[in-house]
Parts: C-alpha cells; structure tokens; sequence
C-alpha cells in the first residue's frame, strides 16, 4: 500500500459509522451515570454542520443538549463592516477581493457585494489571500483592495500577503481588515449578562491548530468550563463529546485535544510569528448580534500602515438597521435556534438571506435550513 | 471559512509554494506558515491556499487504536 492510500484509509475510519454508533452508546450510559443532559456548545459552526448532516444531535437526544457558537467569521461580520465593503467597492478603479462567503451577506438595505458587482463593480471572490497580490501585480492601473475576514485560521495569511507585499513594493493593494480573535469572543461569551446555558465547550479544531490548545488554559481555569479541541469527523465529535462526559464525571475541568492529527499544545509557531509582527490588538471592534467587543480583532500595525486600506480610504459608511425579526444575534450566542425566527425558511432562505446566519456555508440557520427542514 | 483540508504535496516548486492534491484536483499552495519543512507525499491541512500543519499520520492512527481498545473494554457491558 503507498503511503497517500495508507492516509486514505485511516481518514475513512474517522467516518465509521459502526465506530460513531458504539461510541454513542457508550456516552449515553455514561451519561446516565452522571445523571443528567449535559449543555455542550460547539464553537465552530464547522462543527455544527457536522453534527446536523450526520443528525448526531437526533443519535444523543435527550443526552447532550447541542448549543451552537458564534464560531462563524461570516455570520458575525457587523452590518456596517459589510456597508464599508460596499463603498470601498465604489471607488474608482478599485478591485475589491474577498473570501466568497462574504459576498452574499446583506448589508443595509439588503445590499450585497454580488449585488453591487451585477451593477458592473469589479468586485472579486479569492480562494487565496496570495490571489490579492496577483491580481494587483498584473493589474497595475487598479487599486486592489482585499476585505480580510476570518479568525486566527486566516488571520496569518493576510500577515503573509502583507510582509510579502512589502518585501516586492507593491504600490496598489490594500488590507482593509476585519480579523477577529476566537478566544476573546468565547469569553465573551461566558461574561455576558445574557449567558446561554454551557456546561463545557468542544473547542475549534482549526483555529487552535493556529493558537495551540494551551492559549485556552486561563479561560477554562477561570469559568470552570471543559473544553475538547475536536476535528471534522463524526467521530471526531462523538470522541470529543466521550471526553466531556469523562471530565463531567471525574469532576475534572481541563483543556484537552481529541485532534492529535493537527492540533498542539504550542499551536503554529510561525504562524503566530507572522501575527505578531504584523498586528496589533485593536481595542474594540463591532460583531454582529453581540456588539463592541473590547480587545477583539486585529489591526495592521503602523510599520505597515501604508497597506492599511482602512487608514488610506476615507469612506463614508451610513447603515441602517437589521431587521427586528431576524433572530442572528441570538443564535450567535447561542440563545436562540434557528427555527424559533419567524422568517426561517420563509421570508429568509438560501436564495434570499436576510441575516448572515442563512449565507455562510457555516452558518446555523443554513445548517438547519439544508438538514432540519421537515 | 474555517474548514480546511488534507492534501497531499505532489511537487515542490520552491521553498514557499508547492503543488498540493485532494480528492483528484491539483492546485498550488503556499507552505509559507508552516513551521517544519515538507516533501512530497506529505499530508498537510490547507486552508484556503495555505498548509497550516504538517498532518500526523502516527497521530492519527494512535488515536484510531486507542478508541478501538476503549471500545473493546467497554463491549460487555454495552450490551
Ligand atoms: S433565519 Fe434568517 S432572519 Fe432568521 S435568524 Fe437566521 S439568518 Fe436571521
């Protein structure tokens, strides 16, 4: 067998349905030990499309109460972040990029980048950040700017195309940055007057393949909350999920890692060079549902401020109001399902969003819309 | 946006960009935030265009086993 089929193989077992079903009776006697349902709330929306498409919340129902997290930098861009977007994207000669996701999300008025770019704006999806810095080198006449998005999984690649624009002297792009840190907001989270109920978390996979699985240490000794770092599998969930109820009954409160595959203790240590050397802390910076957030997002540093598009282009943004009916602030925080909106499925559909949570591809109104209709 | 995948390094171009491979397609990425070197036949995770990490085929497997021997343990009593 070669090595690239040997990988195969072991990936496929992280899929085993015979695994995930033994291992879920296994969990609910422990949990009948225990005594009672435990909250666990998933961070990642990644992870909510994982337990909704493989209906492990139906496997544990009765047992594990699913809380789903604001672990979607799609679903949590503020309306005047997208309103800014929009304008920047309507100066002349600028190419505005961005991840695709972005792109449907409604700003005020309904107003989306794929709408401004059907009224003949060059606006473009990247799959890349490195894609931003060719498009401004073979397109010297534009101004290209990238709208950054995303948690610390991307956050090191705009450090990358930063340094990196710096280094070849690229004169026509542009940062306009929206990175925004993961642990801060779970914190967040366990702060708020308005607290959804969470006995213990399953931690990000990919964001702490970045952070390393020792920067969630203080968090977990503070509020007394487990917290397994867990990948993309179904089995990855039930083993995540096995090792909560452990803690839960050893009356244990760590942070543990079920996604030895990826994540360290230490995390990416040059990735978090690149952070370093590029970002500073901003001190407050505006999510969508959960407001201004102290000490939340990154910023490019002043060493780099010529690339800083925020600081270049003088915008200026007027936004309106969300809609009152859309529930997404509630459902980021986990307060609300998303079948308890009024315009779920109805007035707010994949075709035709109207908050966030129905664009992202990890989004939980999405999740419920493509999995939980009946 | 957070979900990244396992690709399989085909070719390396140069020290910062390699061509990667997942489920038959090709594309290049850049190896630029990985902290240990790679060569081909390398598992990475990729997110969008960029290895994070070099992936853990022992790892893997270990926590496969471990899994299947706590299941093992626990088969009388599951019934
Ligand atoms: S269903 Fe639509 S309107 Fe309702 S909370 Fe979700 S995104 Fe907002």
């Amino acid at each position: 067998m070669n090595y690239s089929n040997s990988l195969n193989h072991i990936w496929n077992k992280f899929k085993d349905p015979e695994r995930v079903k033994s291992l879920v009776n296994l969990i609910k006697k422990e949990i009948e030990k225990y005594g009672k349902p435990i909250n666990i709330m998933e961070f990642c929306g990644g992870h909510t499309h994982v337990i909704l498409r493989n209906g492990l919340d139906e496997l544990l129902k009765g047992y594990i109460n699913f809380v789903h997290g604001p672990g979607c930098p799609v679903c949590v861009i503020a309306l005047e972040r997208i309103d800014l977007a929009i304008e920047l994207a309507k100066i002349p000669d600028v190419t505005l990029c961005t991840y695709g996701d972005l792109m449907r999300v409604p700003g005020s008025n309904r107003m989306s980048l794929l709408k401004l770019r059907a009224e003949g704006y060059e606006i473009k999806p990247i799959s890349s950040a490195m894609e931003a810095l060719k498009l401004a080198i073979e397109n010297p006449q534009k101004k290209v700017i990238f709208f950054a998005i995303g948690f610390e999984t991307t956050s090191p690649h705009t450090a990358v195309l930063i340094k990196q624009a710096k280094k070849l002297r690229v004169k026509n792009l542009w940062v306009v940055c929206n990175h925004i840190l993961a642990l801060v907001v779970l914190e967040y989270l366990l702060q708020t007057e308005e607290k959804p109920l969470i006995d213990a978390f399953i931690g990000p996979g990919h964001v702490s393949t970045i952070t390393g699985s020792k920067a969630y240490e203080s968090i977990v000794k503070r509020y007394q909350k487990p917290i397994v770092i867990s990948g993309f599998e179904p089995l990855d969930l039930i083993q995540a999920i096995y090792l909560i109820t452990k803690q839960m009954i050893e009356e244990r409160c760590e942070v543990e890692i079920q996604y030895t595959r990826s994540v360290t203790p230490e995390g990416n240590i040059k990735a978090k060079e690149f952070l370093k050397e590029v970002f500073n802390i901003r001190r407050s910076f505006p999510w969508r549902g959960l407001g201004e957030i102290p000490y939340s997002a990154y910023e490019i540093k002043s060493e780099y401020e010529i690339f800083d598009g925020e600081k270049i282009f003088k915008v200026s943004v007027n936004s309106g109001k969300e809609n009152p009916f859309c529930l997404c602030g509630k459902v980021i925080k986990g307060l609300s399902k998303p079948t308890e909106c009024k315009l779920f499925g109805k007035a707010c559909t994949p075709q035709n969003p109207i908050g966030p949570c129905m664009v992202s591809s990890e989004g939980a109104c999405l999740a419920y819309f493509k999995y939980k209709r009946i | 946006m957070c979900l990244a995948y396992p690709y399989k390094i085909v070719e390396i171009k140069n020290e910062w960009t390699a061509v990667a491979e997942t489920q038959g397609v090709k594309t290049e990425i850049s190896l630029q935030l990985l902290p240990e070197p790679v060569k081909e036949g390398d598992w990475v995770l990729v997110h969008v265009g960029f290895a994070i990490q070099k992936l853990s085929e022992k790892e893997a497997e270990e926590s496969l086993k471990a899994w299947d021997e706590l299941l093992k343990q626990s088969e009388p009593y599951l019934e």
